[in-house]
C-alpha cells in the first residue's frame, strides 16, 4: 500500500510525522485514513493509539475526508483586525459551507487557522499550499472563481 | 560566466507570492526574450525586499532603481522603456519618501544584511557577501571555549521571546560528556504577527546554516536539526537547497576542512500546533509524540531529545552568531543598550501605512518603529495601541509610544518584547474584539495538558465572549483578571502563564471599551 512513501523514511518513531504529511497529501481527499493508521503502525511497529494521539494534536492533519482544495483562512489577531470575519461570511455564502465543512461537489473544504506568518498582508487565506494576501470580498470571489472554473 | 548589462532581483517571499509575483515574472521572463534580452538583463530571484503593502516590487542593479506595485500591465512598459531603452520609467519607481525608508531600513541590518541582496538558493552569493568565513575562522582557530565566551561576552540575548542569555545556554551543555549533543533550531514561528524567522530563512538561509554550524562546534553537538513549521514550504526548500549545497562545499559532513570534527543538519518538519514552539514539546514533536511540554528541569540542555543534551535556539538569535565571531564581541556591543546588545528584526502590521519589517537597535523606540518603518498610523487615522510581543503580549496605549523596544525597559511597564511582532490599532479597533481574538487564539492552542490551562481558557472565552455580546456584568473583568492570574501561577507551561499580560493590559488601559459593552 504506501510502500513509496515508507521507502524514504526509516522505521523510527520520530519519521512518523513526515510519513503522515506526505499520506495525506498524496490522498486525493486529503486525509489519513484508519487503514493508513494500521500500515503506519504495523510499519514503524508502534501503536495505532500513539497515531491517533498525534493526529489529532497537529491541525494540520485531518481524519475525516475532506474537499480537493483546502483553504484554511487565518484568525489570528493580526488577521482578524484586518478584517477576517467579513472574509469568512463571504467564503461561507460563496461555498455555501461552515467553517470545517466541505461543499457538497467536494471540491472545497472551509478551514480556521492561526497565523500563517504572511501577517504584512492581512487578511490572509492558504488554498492548499498558495498563500493569498490583502484579501478583500472581490478578490475572493475572483480566487474562488479561478478554482471552479476548472483552471486550476 | 556570462556578463549582464543589468541584475534585477525579484524578492520571492510568501507575501509577495501572495501579491502574484509568479505570474509577473514569467510575464518579465517573456517579454525579455520577445525583446532579445534575456542575455543582457539577469532576473534573480531573492528573499524580502523589505517591503510590504506595495505588492510585487524589484530592483534593478546597478542602477539601483526599485519598482513597487507592479502588475501584469506595468510589465511591457519597463521591459521596453528601461531595459531596451536605457530610461528607468520614473513613474512605477520608489519615490522619495519611501526610498529613503527603503535604505535607511537596510543601513543598520545584521541579521537581514543580505536579504533582498543576493540569491538565496545559490551559495556563491552568499560566499561572495564574505559568508562562512565564520564558520571558517571558528573552527580552525578557536577553541570551542572561545566560541563560548565569545558570544558570552556579545551580550547576545535569545531572541525567541524569553531573551535568555545565549552564551550562557551554551556553557551549560559545552562541558557536559556525552555521546552524542544536539543543537536544534527553533523554527516553528506560531507567535501571531510574527514572520521574521520566516524572512530570515527565505531570504538568507546560509546565515542560519552558517550560526548553527559556529554553535554546534561551540557545544559539541555534531548533529543538528531546524525544526520548521509545515506552512513554511519556501523556507524548507531554500533551507534544502543551502544545506544540499553546504555539503558539496565540504562545510557539513565528516572531518570538516580536516578540523576532526564532523556535522549533520538535518529538517524536522511540524504540523502545526502552537505549543511546539515551547521547546520541550518541540523536542517530544521532534520524536514524532504529541507536542505536549515536558517538566524542566531537567532543562533540555542537559536532557533534550532522544534524552541527549540538547540546545534549543529561535533563528534570529542563531542569525546574529556568524557576524559575532567575524567582528568580535566589542563589535557587536555596539549596537543597542547594554545588557540588551544587537540589533532586533520586529514585524510591523495593522493600522499601519506601511506594514512590514525592521531591523534596528534594540531600544529603539515604539514610535520611531512605528512612523519611520511602519509608515505611521493610516493616514486619516490616529494611533489607539498597539499589541506588543504577539498574542502573548500586551496591549500598550499612546502614553507609551516612547518605550524603548529592548527586554529591561519594556519590562518596566509589565511588558515584553516576546518575538519582536507589533499590531498597531488605530481609533476603529476595538479592544474587545480584539482580546477576544487572542483569548480565542490561546484556547485553541492550549494543549490541554494540565487544567489550568485548559479550564482557565474555556472561562475566559465564556467571559470575554458574554461582554462581547453586551451581556457582560461588571465583575466579569474583574473575574478575567482573577483567572489568567490563576493561570499564571499554576500553569503548566508558558502558554498558560502568558495570557495575564494581554488582559491585564487591555482591561488596565483601555477599560472604556469594556464599559462601554458592559454598560
Ligand atoms: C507557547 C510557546 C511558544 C513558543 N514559540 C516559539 C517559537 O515559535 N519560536 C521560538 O524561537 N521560540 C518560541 N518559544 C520559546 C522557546 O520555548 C525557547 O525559549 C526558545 O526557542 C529558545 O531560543 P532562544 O534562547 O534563542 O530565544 C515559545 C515558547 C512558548 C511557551
Ligand atoms: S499551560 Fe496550556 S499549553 Fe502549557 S502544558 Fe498546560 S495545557 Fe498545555
Ligand atoms: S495573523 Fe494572519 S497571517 Fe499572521
Amino acid at each position: 500500500m504506501y510502500e513509496e512513501i515508507f521507502k524514504k523514511y526509516t522505521p523510527e518513531k520520530e519519521n512518523l510525522i513526515y510519513i503522515l504529511h506526505e499520506i495525506q497529501d498524496t490522498h486525493p481527499q486529503q486525509y489519513i485514513s484508519e487503514e493508513a493508521v494500521e500500515w503506519v503502525a504495523e510499519y514503524l511497529q508502534i501503536e495505532p493509539s500513539h497515531i491517533f494521539g498525534v493526529l489529532t494534536f497537529y491541525t494540520m492533519f485531518s481524519t475525516k475526508p475532506r474537499g480537493k482544495n483546502i483553504i484554511r483562512l487565518c484568525e489570528s489577531p493580526p488577521c482578524f483586525l484586518r478584517g477576517s470575519e467579513k472574509m469568512l461570511k463571504r467564503l461561507a455564502q460563496l461555498l455555501k459551507v461552515k467553517a470545517g465543512e466541505t461543499t457538497s461537489d467536494g471540491l472545497f473544504t472551509l478551514e480556521l487557522c492561526a497565523c500563517l506568518g504572511v501577517c504584512g498582508n492581512a487578511p490572509v487565506m492558504m488554498i492548499n499550499e498558495d498563500v493569498y494576501g490583502d484579501l478583500t470580498e472581490e478578490k475572493l470571489d475572483k480566487i474562488i472563481a479561478s478554482y471552479t472554473g476548472g483552471e486550476k | 560566466m556570462k556578463f549582464y548589462r543589468s541584475h534585477i532581483l525579484i524578492g520571492i517571499d510568501d507575501s509577495s507570492l501572495a501579491a502574484g509575483v509568479k505570474e509577473i515574472e514569467a510575464l518579465l521572463r517573456s517579454e525579455l526574450q520577445k525583446n532579445n534580452l534575456s542575455d543582457e538583463i539577469n532576473i534573480l530571484e531573492t528573499g524580502t525586499l523589505g517591503l510590504f503593502g506595495t505588492g510585487v516590487s524589484m530592483t534593478v542593479f546597478p542602477e539601483q532603481v526599485t519598482y513597487v506595485n507592479l502588475t501584469a500591465a506595468d510589465v511591457p512598459e519597463i521591459v521596453s522603456e528601461h531595459f531596451l531603452k536605457g530610461r528607468p520609467v520614473t513613474r512605477l519607481a520608489l519615490k522619495a519618501p519611501l526610498k529613503k525608508h527603503y535604505d535607511y531600513n537596510y543601513k543598520n541590518r545584521i541579521v537581514l544584511a543580505n536579504s533582498g541582496k543576493i540569491n538565496p538558493e545559490d551559495i556563491k552569493d552568499y560566499l561572495a557577501a564574505g559568508g562562512y568565513e565564520a564558520w571558517e575562522k571558528a573552527l580552525l582557530i578557536m577553541q570551542p571555549g572561545e566560541v563560548v565566551d565569545e558570544v558570552k561576552a556579545s551580550g547576545l540575548r535569545g531572541r525567541g521571546g524569553a531573551g535568555f542569555p545565549t552564551g550562557l545556554k551554551w556553557s551549560f551543555t559545552a562541558p557536559i560528556k556525552a555521546e552524542q549533543k544536539l543543537f536544534v533550531i527553533n523554527a516553528d514561528e506560531g507567535e501571531p504577527g510574527t514572520f521574521k524567522d520566516r524572512l530570515i530563512m527565505e531570504g538568507d538561509p546560509h546565515k542560519l546554516l552558517e550560526g548553527i554550524m559556529i554553535g554546534s562546534y561551540a557545544v559539541g553537538a555534531t548533529k543538528a536539526y531546524i525544526y520548521i513549521r509545515g506552512e513554511y514550504k519556501l523556507c524548507i526548500h531554500r533551507l534544502e537547497i543551502a544545506i544540499k549545497d553546504a555539503y558539496e562545499y565540504g562545510l557539513l559532513g565528516n572531518n570538516i576542512f580536516d578540523s576532526g570534527f564532523d556535522l549533520d543538519i538535518y529538517i524536522k518538519i511540524g504540523a502545526g500546533a502552537y505549543v511546539c514552539g515551547e521547546e520541550t514539546a518541540l523536542i517530544e514533536s521532534m520524536e514524532g509524540n504529541r507536542g505536549n511540554p515536558r517538566s524542566k528541569p531537567p532543562f533540555p540542555g542537559v536532557q533534550g531529545a532522544w534524552q541527549l543534551p540538547t540546545v534549543v535556539n529561535n533563528v534570529e538569535t542563531i542569525a546574529n552568531v556568524p557576524a559575532i565571531i567575524t567582528n568580535g564581541s566589542e563589535w557587536y556591543k555596539g549596537y543597542g543598550p547594554d545588557g540588551c546588545s544587537g540589533t532586533k528584526v520586529f514585524t510591523i502590521m495593522g493600522d499601519v501605512n506601511l506594514p512590514g519589517l525592521c531591523e534596528v537597535d534594540m531600544g529603539t523606540s515604539l514610535r520611531t518603529i512605528i512612523d519611520e518603518f511602519g509608515g505611521g498610523v493610516k493616514e486619516g487615522h490616529q494611533f489607539k495601541a498597539a499589541l506588543v510581543g504577539g498574542a502573548a503580549g500586551v496591549f500598550l496605549p499612546i502614553e507609551r509610544l516612547d518605550v524603548n523596544m529592548d527586554y529591561n525597559s519594556l519590562r518596566n511597564y509589565a511588558a515584553v518584547l516576546g518575538s519582536g511582532a507589533i499590531l498597531v490599532m488605530d481609533e476603529r479597533a476595538d479592544i474587545v474584539d480584539m482580546l477576544y481574538s487572542v483569548i480565542r487564539f490561546f484556547r485553541h492552542e492550549s494543549c490541554g495538558k494540565c487544567s489550568p490551562c485548559a479550564n482557565g481558557n474555556e472561562m475566559l472565552y465564556k467571559l470575554i465572549s458574554k461582554i462581547r455580546k453586551g451581556k457582560g456584568a461588571p465583575e466579569d473583568l474583574y473575574n478575567m483578571d482573577k483567572v489568567a492570574e490563576a493561570m499564571f501561577h499554576s500553569s503548566f507551561c508558558a502558554l498558560g502563564q502568558s495570557l495575564v499580560m494581554p488582559i491585564r493590559s487591555a482591561i488596565e488601559h483601555f477599560k472604556a471599551d469594556f464599559l462601554k459593552r458592559i454598560n
